[in-house]
């Protein structure tokens, strides 16, 4: 058998140190942790979320089939280019076409800061909002003890409520998507439950222009006729 | 007190490396990576926490100037569709032009160019389907017919769209107007995670 001899020309001792050969394994198991929470971090972070929509059938609805909404409850979002925002609140008569101050503008909130579409809805949807707040805080104080249905049913009964605020999102063609998906958040951190995402009338295209002409494109042009 | 003895403070680390070593090989088994996307997209941010399903999804991907694209997620789901559209749209693919399309996670060409696509080798495929993406303008909507498809061999399926962040918004109409139009009315859009402001 071929052997090394370290002890050079000693005699008697030619086997090798027994505890020489005892490798540490410290440094491999630190490399392994590592890796270990590297695939765990990657694992858990590449899923991403999602956000459901329900988009209302095309098919013709039924005059008596459409969802009464109080008028008063009502805000109009018109999602505009650069990050813009104008709204309006309630319905629409032939006699505020001509007036631009009819719609006004205002910004996307950022997560810091509620000014701007955050606050509006917040002061608009108060009720709601405190009720929601209110039932989160209930499941927190119950230590995570309410079943999710009733949690659910709850929140849905406060959202569904007929006094809680409806929106309605136009998105107009020089908004983006991110627009689109910012203004669906508010939604949800504004406790929002009735909302629709629908496609801008002439009416509002007037309405933006006019606004955005200071009512001198409401002068030159005539308003379209209310529907 | 005595002194211990140096050679006694030793660990053996074997056992805790043999450890490490076996869950690290069951979350490099468990990791599922996602199906590589002909092209970047950044998602939008939202508050939304709710993950997409593991499985039985098809994602819709758009494009910037509009092009879409198709992943089913289920190979089976995928290769019946193909089969159903090729003889719809008088197609003809051949045992290994499926199996190539089987390896190949994203739809992105119209049916009459389908047989070239899958002749050419994977490194190329990218670059091919952004050329084209699927059909769906209204005289030849072939996207839709995917999607109908696809939920007919498995109604269940989630739809989800995702889309870059500055994609104009006619263009995401177009898609949901597509989808509503085949009474698909319930979808998803990917979001990328971000905290919910204070207090909510």
């Amino acid at each position: 058998m071929a052997q090394i001899q370290t002890g050079g020309g000693d005699g008697g001792r030619n086997q090798p140190k027994k505890h020489n050969t005892r490798v540490d394994f410290t440094p491999m198991v630190d490399m392994m942790l590592l890796l270990l929470t590297f695939f765990m971090f990657v694992t858990t972070l590449s899923k991403p979320q999602i956000m459901d929509i329900a988009m209302p059938s095309d098919a013709e609805v039924l005059e008596d089939e459409t969802p009464k909404v109080k008028e008063s409850r009502a805000i109009t979002l018109l999602l505009g280019e650069e990050d813009k925002v104008y709204y309006y609140l309630g319905k629409i008569d032939e006699s505020s076409y001509s007036d631009y101050t009819t719609i006004k503008e205002t910004t996307y909130s950022t997560r810091t800061s509620n000014e701007g579409l955050r606050g509006i809805l917040l002061e608009r949807n108060a009720e709601a909002v405190n009720l929601m707040r209110e039932l989160k805080l209930e499941r927190l104080e119950r230590g995570d003890k309410m079943p999710v249905e009733e949690f659910n049913e709850r929140s849905n009964k406060i959202k569904g409520d007929i006094d809680a605020l409806t929106v309605v999102i136009k998105p107009l063609e020089s908004s983006n998507y991110k627009n689109l998906v910012d203004a669906l958040d508010e939604m949800q951190i504004c406790s929002v439950g009735k909302y629709a995402i629908v496609d801008a009338t002439e009416g509002d295209l007037f309405l933006v222009e006019n606004y955005r002409t200071r009512g001198a494109y409401g002068e030159a042009n005539l308003a379209p006729q209310a529907r | 007190m005595a002194k211990a003895k140096k050679h006694d403070v030793w660990i053996d680390m074997t056992a805790m490396s043999d450890v490490t070593v076996l869950l690290l090989t069951f979350f490099i088994l468990t990791a599922t990576f996602l199906p590589p996307e002909p092209f970047r997209v950044v998602a939008p941010a939202s508050v939304m926490e709710i993950k997409i399903p593991e499985y039985n999804v098809m994602t819709v991907l758009i494009g910037l100037d509009g092009k879409v694209f198709l992943n089913i997620d289920r190979p089976d789901v995928r290769l019946q569709a193909l089969e159903q559209m090729a003889s719809e749209y008088g197609v003809t693919i051949t045992d290994q032009q499926k199996r190539v399309f089987v390896e190949q996670p994203f739809i992105g060409v119209p049916m009459n160019r389908m047989p070239a696509f899958l002749d050419l080798p994977m490194t190329e495929h990218d670059a091919a389907m952004r050329q084209y993406g699927i059909p769906n303008d209204s005289t030849n909507n072939q996207f839709t017919d995917w999607i109908q498809k696809a939920r007919a061999i498995d109604s269940d399926m989630k739809i989800t769209l995702k889309a870059d962040e500055s994609t104009p918004y006619p263009i995401i109409d177009k898609v949901m107007k597509d989808l509503v139009h085949i009474k698909a009315n319930r979808y998803s859009f990917i979001t990328v995670l971000r905290g919910a402001p204070e207090g909510f």
